[in-house]
């Protein structure tokens, strides 16, 4: 079977800025797929070149099957869409809402009933059914919108960023959901800033500024990581941190309590002993230990390491 | 039957949160009722009763008739006498006064050699209704009420549909154009400039409901309450004006329509040009005052400038305006309105093609 999407070259410039800058996509099948950036990288313009809401600068899509935009209406029959902002109407009820947009799908007055029952039950917003959507709290508002999102039994859904205004036990049991509908065979494409999310990810792609700069299932993404990683035990970390900025291949460093987690270029040679160098004369009790990269530090080297100089981060 | 379904399940939805909208709800019945009071008692084309002062340089008894004639038409009231030329213009500027007469000393050789004005009226110009007054009374038939020379009246002016020339008659099927203007626009351009705003657009224009479907749903509720307007604002001004529908209901019902449908399409295209709702309300008012000033429903259109009566032709409100006072007041059939009827088509097929053409189902 081919893939859900496929992208190829797909660009998009706003005037002067560009959002998208060329990017490659192949989003398997029956998976959940997700893109992995900071604010401002591309995701939710992606997103919307995907649904036929923007129009892509060059580049093919093709979602479905069906190359987009020209087939946008077509796709839009099989696609479920939850955006960014809670976008479903504020004075209607949640039962009102979910009727409305099953009439709006088209589904004929049996299934419809059959649908919002079930969607309601499902979703756990039986309590809230007859609430005004605008009276919800954050998570009812998020299951609301993924119920919504679902009733005419898409194909194909994409999530721009679902969770930014929920509670982690909410978040939870969204994901939850998410991997219900996984398998009954629906794609997802999710879009994140949270690690967490990124690593409940079947295969993930890094956007960094309009590209995509690092793809693959999280583990082949902390395996493959093109950077080392060491962390530092010592009583001043203050002066430690001092001493690792003067060499020139430590690319970020950040504190975990006690530590310092520090990501060096893999092409230094020997890393280990040059930071052991570096800080003996600064903190004579530092011990110096190389460990695993997480998709934090994935996610830190596939947006910063490629240009630009070192930053420091604050985890 | 599924197209249908979908255009009513938007009418539905629309029609379910404008009536929780109470504020929305208040103003549907609240602006006509107030608007048809405040203009229906407040406008009146019949001035009466203007302060007046009079220098009166005779003192004859001639004088003294003319400006007891002057105060009997009841247009002058008020009347006082000035001292002096400088105590007359005093009065005038100071705002005490807004008509001043100066009868010459030499009012009776004047008036018998009748080539040299016997009466001089001066008129404070900042106010506009006063120059009519003025008009009026230097055509008064003064002399002849003298006795000094015959002076025929050599027209004579019938007021056909209006015989007491009662201002409320005008005023409210004007009015009704208006007031429909006021809140057609603003409603429709603002209820889908809303959506796109709280980002309910964002979602709606990526399920399979068509264009079409998108906007006649949402128009759809407006033209009912377009509907309830008109019927609202016939009956006060029956109920309290005494304005009876000289034609046909039906033909007044169907003329309405048009109008409210080409009124709603300019909401339409306004909906598609305005980002946000502040926006949405600017560009209706700034097609409202010219409908308001320009459709003759303030001034009359033969008045204006060749250009200002082309702008007029292209604003509905002048078109309706024709078409109401013609039904109303003179019991005119709709077929004797083609001219106006179809001016009104061409604007609403004109005003859908560019709302069409401008409203994509994308966000670029």
């Amino acid at each position: 079977m081919s893939a859900a999407i496929t992208a190829r070259g797909l660009a998009r410039r706003f005037g002067p800025v560009v959002a998208v800058a060329g990017i490659d996509l192949d989003v398997p099948r029956a998976q959940i797929y997700g893109f992995l950036g900071p604010n401002g990288s591309g995701k939710s313009t992606t997103i919307r070149m995907l649904c036929g809401l923007l129009v892509p600068t060059r580049g093919t899509v093709s979602v479905l099957g069906h190359p987009v935009p020209r087939d946008a209406e077509v796709v839009r029959r099989k696609l479920g869409y939850m955006t960014q902002r809670f976008s479903l109407w504020d004075d209607l009820t949640v039962a009102e809402n979910l009727d409305f947009m099953a009439r709006v799908y088209g589904l004929d007055r049996g299934l419809r009933c059959e649908r919002v029952a079930a969607r309601i039950a499902g979703y756990a917003l039986g309590a809230a059914a007859g609430q005004r959507a605008g009276t919800l709290s954050g998570g009812e508002r998020q299951r609301l919108a993924l119920a919504a999102a679902t009733l005419h039994e898409p194909e194909l859904l994409l999530l721009d960023e679902p969770t930014s205004a929920v509670d982690p036990q909410s978040r939870r049991d969204f994901w939850e959901s998410l991997f219900a509908l996984v398998a009954r065979g629906t794609t997802i494409l999710v879009s994140t800033h949270y690690m967490d999310e990124a690593e409940r990810c079947h295969r993930l792609a890094i956007l960094d500024r309009g590209r995509i700069s690092a793809e693959g299932t999280p583990r082949e993404l902390a395996r493959d990581i093109d950077a080392v990683v060491i962390e530092i035990e010592a009583e001043d970390l203050l002066a430690a941190r001092r001493a690792l900025a003067a060499l020139p291949e430590v690319r970020s460093v950040a504190q975990l309590g006690h530590r310092l987690h520090v990501l060096l270029s893999r092409d230094a040679a020997e890393p280990g002993r040059r930071v052991a160098a570096a800080l003996a004369g600064h903190c004579p009790d530092a011990r110096i230990e190389r460990v695993g990269a997480t998709l934090e530090d994935v996610f830190v080297a596939a947006t910063r390491l490629k240009d630009g100089p070192a930053t420091e981060r604050v985890a | 039957m599924s197209w249908l379904e979908r255009l009513a399940a938007i009418a539905i939805k629309e029609t379910r949160q404008l009536a929780r909208d109470r504020i929305t709800v208040g103003l549907i019945v609240g602006i006509p009722t107030i608007q048809l009071l405040l203009f229906g008692y407040a406008i009146n084309y019949d001035v009466r009763d203007v302060s007046t002062v009079v220098l009166d340089q005779a003192r004859t008894s001639l004088s003294r008739r003319l400006v007891g004639d002057l105060g009997a038409t009841q247009v002058l009231g008020g009347i006082r006498q000035a001292g002096s030329e400088a105590g007359l213009r005093r009065a005038m500027q100071r705002g005490e006064a807004n008509v001043g007469i100066v009868i010459p000393a030499d009012l009776e050789r004047r008036i018998a050699e009748g080539r040299r004005p016997a009466l001089q009226i001066l008129v404070d110009g900042s106010q506009p209704a006063l120059e009519n007054v003025a008009q009026g009374l230097g055509a008064m038939p003064l002399l002849r009420r003298a006795g000094e020379l015959p002076a025929p009246k050599p027209v004579e002016i019938l007021v056909a549909y209006n015989p007491e020339r009662r201002t409320a008659v005008q005023i409210v099927p004007a009015l009704c154009g208006v007031i429909l203007t006021m809140t057609m626009v603003v409603f429709t351009a603002s209820a889908i400039v809303r959506e796109r705003e709280r980002g309910n657009l964002e979602l709606l224009i990526t399920t399979p409901v068509t264009r079409g479907q998108l906007m006649a749903g949402k128009l759809l509720p407006y033209v009912a309450i377009g509907l309830i307007q008109t019927t609202l604002i016939l009956l006060l001004g029956w109920w309290l004006f005494d304005v009876p529908v000289a034609g046909s209901l039906v033909d007044l019902y169907l003329g309405a329509l048009l109008f409210i449908a080409a009124s709603l399409s300019l909401g339409l295209f306004i909906s598609t040009l305005a980002q946000t709702q502040f926006q949405a309300m600017q560009m209706a008012i700034v097609t409202m005052l010219p409908s308001i000033l320009m459709s003759g429903f303030m001034f009359p259109f033969e008045g204006m400038p060749a250009i200002a009566q082309a702008i007029a032709q292209v604003l509905p409100l002048t078109h309706f305006n024709e078409i109401i006072r013609g039904i109303v007041l003179r019991g005119a059939r709709l077929t004797d309105m083609q001219p106006e009827l179809a001016k009104l088509a061409v604007f609403l097929v004109v005003m859908l093609a560019l709302s069409v053409a401008r409203f994509r189902k994308r966000l670029d």
